[in-house]
């Protein structure tokens, strides 16, 4: 099968208005600490520490970093499986995340979610949802929720190129437009449902066209830089909050792991790949800082250093906690506390 | 003062509206067209288009809606037209409404109401007349309500609109029409195409915020002779069935389970431990249903109070078709249950 190079375009609209030293060193951060977080998951699952199905986000992390940088705080982020980034970057702390890979009680879920299900109520994370697309309807309804409370909250709802191709999709974008849910549709295109790409799912392969059917705004963004993500969200987020109802951003990405931690990615070419390192976006970001000296290589190693500590100490706080108490098991199935489960 | 279960559902969900503003009813044509069996009529017009939420025929799309938004705080009544639509929409429930708990390990609850009738309701063929009791309460998560007494289906739909666990509740399309006395002190009894059926249970007095628990049996005819477990529709066939069965001396106890999960097995036991004999008149198919749970129940619980083997009334093991004569051959009928009751009786 011939792979189609497609390199990620620019943004529509302005051109970079050029952001502060801390908002490019706080983007650094997030996406380093996301980096290295994922690459101790990778090792300590070939050590066999972390179990079940497991996707990481290596090549993605621009896209948490820009992503969170414009929002405001009361809003909320539903997304699907690989979601490690996007959970570390809406602040759940690493210790916490590392903890729920390797199943330990002190987890952001107690262990109970691993990989593919981190919650946290506290930072309006919405999951970690294991179906693909399932997440398309559920982030509309918490969207639909803060409509009906009359706040001016918007929920992020991503989703992967694979999703795009669900029902699910079809019907949540035609009840958001439909109702004007404050909802923004994020579709992080890796260009593979797992080991299908997105030119062998569909004849639309451009994934933003698919918002025309339901005259939602529709744009394609460039994914490997975190200001062009930040650009096209805050323009997004001005939009939903006016009252003007949903918006939909095709994210270009790639990762550069297979789907899950046992794919070996044998279905794409190895100059594909290479073409992709070369827009490595945590390394362009650093060179780019430097080059454009926004922050001297100290600065850089700083926070280099930082996070390499706290990745460190994340791992070592996940394998010192206890795995979670067999009782454990008929906690937290029902709300009602005395609820009679069967036992023999 | 006669109260239908389309009107008693109907009370507890606005009942429920007034007092709780995070409560709102979305589904196909509910609004505008005053729903499908109208059981939702008049509420567009107390509540408005905010609250009283017409959808696309989007079954899943709604379900999920409808999950997120629990997620987030609001009380959400998800009605489906019929519970085969819900199959459209099972992923949310299952995989979503049920589990959302526990993945989250209790940090987003998932307060939501999906309703609808479910079961066979006529001539409407294969895909228009099953019953999805044992399929949902197998899930844990969820609760599960089945139950066409109006007075308490009234009591259980305003106790799952207020429970902070996602319920699943199984209404009837032909018992919509169901009419019962509930007049505070007055005598209980069933009518129905132009037959009155005495039934036992609780009533509320007047103007009392009635509510009944989930997870509670009830007995509707007491007796010594044979216990009859049964739930939804099937009730009216096993009180037929319990009148009949009377004129020769044989007393049936008559259990209407009201809530299938979590399930009321200490209610069906102490009967079984009376009267030593059990047929479950169940609507599901036979292959992994209620009456496979209830059977099971009582030989681990009772085993030795048994006189006779357990014996129970299905639907038939295949497809329901169209024909008069098919259909009455799939369905339970008051003449399967005292054939099933005399053979438990070695009559």
């Amino acid at each position: 099968m011939t792979q189609v190079l497609t390199k990620p375009k620019a943004s529509k609209g302005k051109k970079s208005p050029g952001y502060s030293k801390d908002m490019y060193l706080s983007w650094f951060e997030t996406m380093f600490r996301i980096r290295k977080f994922e690459e101790r998951t990778l090792m300590a699952y070939g050590q066999q520490k972390i179990r079940g199905f497991c996707h990481v986000y290596i090549g993605q992390e621009a896209i948490a970093a820009g992503m969170t940088s414009a929002l405001q705080a009361g809003d909320a982020v539903a997304t699907a499986y690989r979601q490690h980034g996007t959970a570390i970057s809406r602040g759940i702390p690493t210790r916490e995340c590392m903890a729920e890979l390797y199943g330990k009680a002190t987890g952001c879920v107690k262990g109970k979610g691993g990989s593919m299900h981190f919650f946290s109520r506290e930072h309006k994370f919405f999951g970690g949802n294991g179906i693909v697309g399932a997440q398309i309807p559920i982030g509309t309804g918490i969207a639909f929720a803060e409509k009906y409370k009359g706040t001016d909250n918007l929920c992020v709802t991503m989703f992967g190129d694979g999703a795009a191709r669900q029902g699910a999709l079809y019907e949540a974008f035609n009840m958001a437009m439909t109702w004007k849910l404050p909802v923004l549709y994020i579709c992080e295109n890796n260009q593979y449902a797992m080991g299908t790409s997105v030119e062998r799912t569909s004849n639309v392969r451009d994934l933003y066209k698919l918002g025309a059917s339901f005259d939602m705004p529709s744009e394609e963004v460039n994914g490997m830089n975190p200001e062009s993500v930040h650009e096209a969200i805050e323009r997004a987020a001005a939009h939903i909050r006016a009252g003007k109802g949903p918006y939909y951003l095709e994210i270009k990405t790639y990762r550069y792991k297979g789907h899950s931690v046992s794919d070996p990615a044998t279905y794409r070419t190895k100059e594909e790949l290479k073409n992709y390192m070369d827009m490595d976006p945590v390394k362009s970001l650093e060179a780019r800082l430097i080059a454009d000296q926004v922050a001297s290589p100290e600065e850089i190693e700083e926070i280099k250093d930082r996070i390499k500590v706290e990745i460190d100490e994340a791992a070592q706080f996940a394998e010192e906690s206890p795995f979670p108490d067999p009782s454990e098991l008929f906690t937290d199935n029902y709300m009602e506390p005395n609820y009679p489960f069967i036992t023999d | 003062m006669n109260l239908s279960l389309r009107d008693a559902l109907r009370e507890a969900m606005s009942e429920e509206m007034r007092r709780d503003e995070s409560v709102f009813l979305m589904g196909e044509e509910v609004a505008e067209y005053n729903g499908a069996y109208k059981v939702s009529k008049g509420m567009l017009e107390e509540f408005g288009a905010k609250r009283i939420i017409d959808t696309p025929i989007a079954e899943l799309g709604f379900a999920g809606i409808g999950v997120g938004a629990a997620m987030n705080g609001l009380r959400p009544i998800v009605e489906f037209m019929t519970w085969n639509f819900a199959v459209l929409a099972f992923d949310q429930i299952v995989n979503n409404a049920a589990k959302t708990l526990s993945q989250s390990a209790g940090d987003f609850a998932c307060p939501i109401v999906f309703r609808g009738p479910s079961g066979s309701a006529g001539q409407l063929a294969q895909q228009h007349s099953q019953t999805f009791e044992s399929w949902l309460g197998n899930t844990p998560g969820l609760k599960v309500i089945s139950c066409i007494d109006p007075v308490d289906a009234k009591g259980l739909m305003k106790t799952a609109i207020r429970d902070n666990d996602p319920v699943c509740i199984m209404e009837s399309e032909v018992f919509y029409a169901l009419e019962m006395n509930a007049t505070p002190g007055g005598d209980r009894a069933y009518s129905f195409a132009h037959t009155q059926i005495p039934t036992l249970g609780d009533l509320p007095a007047d103007g009392e915020d009635y509510t009944v628990d989930i997870g509670k049996a009830a007995v509707r005819r007491e007796g010594t002779d044979v216990t009859i477990v049964t739930y939804n529709k099937m009730i009216w066939t096993a009180l037929v069935a319990a009148q009949e069965l009377a004129k020769d001396g044989i007393q049936a106890e008559v259990i209407d389970l009201r809530t299938i999960r979590p399930m009321d097995y200490d209610t069906i036991i102490r009967s079984v431990q009376k009267t030593n004999r059990l047929v479950v008149v169940d609507e599901s198919w036979p292959f992994a249903s209620i009456s496979t749970e209830v059977a099971y129940a009582v030989q681990r619980h009772a085993f030795d109070y048994l006189d006779a083997p357990v014996v129970r009334v299905n639907s038939a093991d295949t497809s329901l078709p169209y024909a008069p004569t098919l259909v009455d051959a799939w369905l339970p009928s008051p003449e399967k249950v005292i054939q099933a009751v005399k053979s438990v009786m070695y009559r």
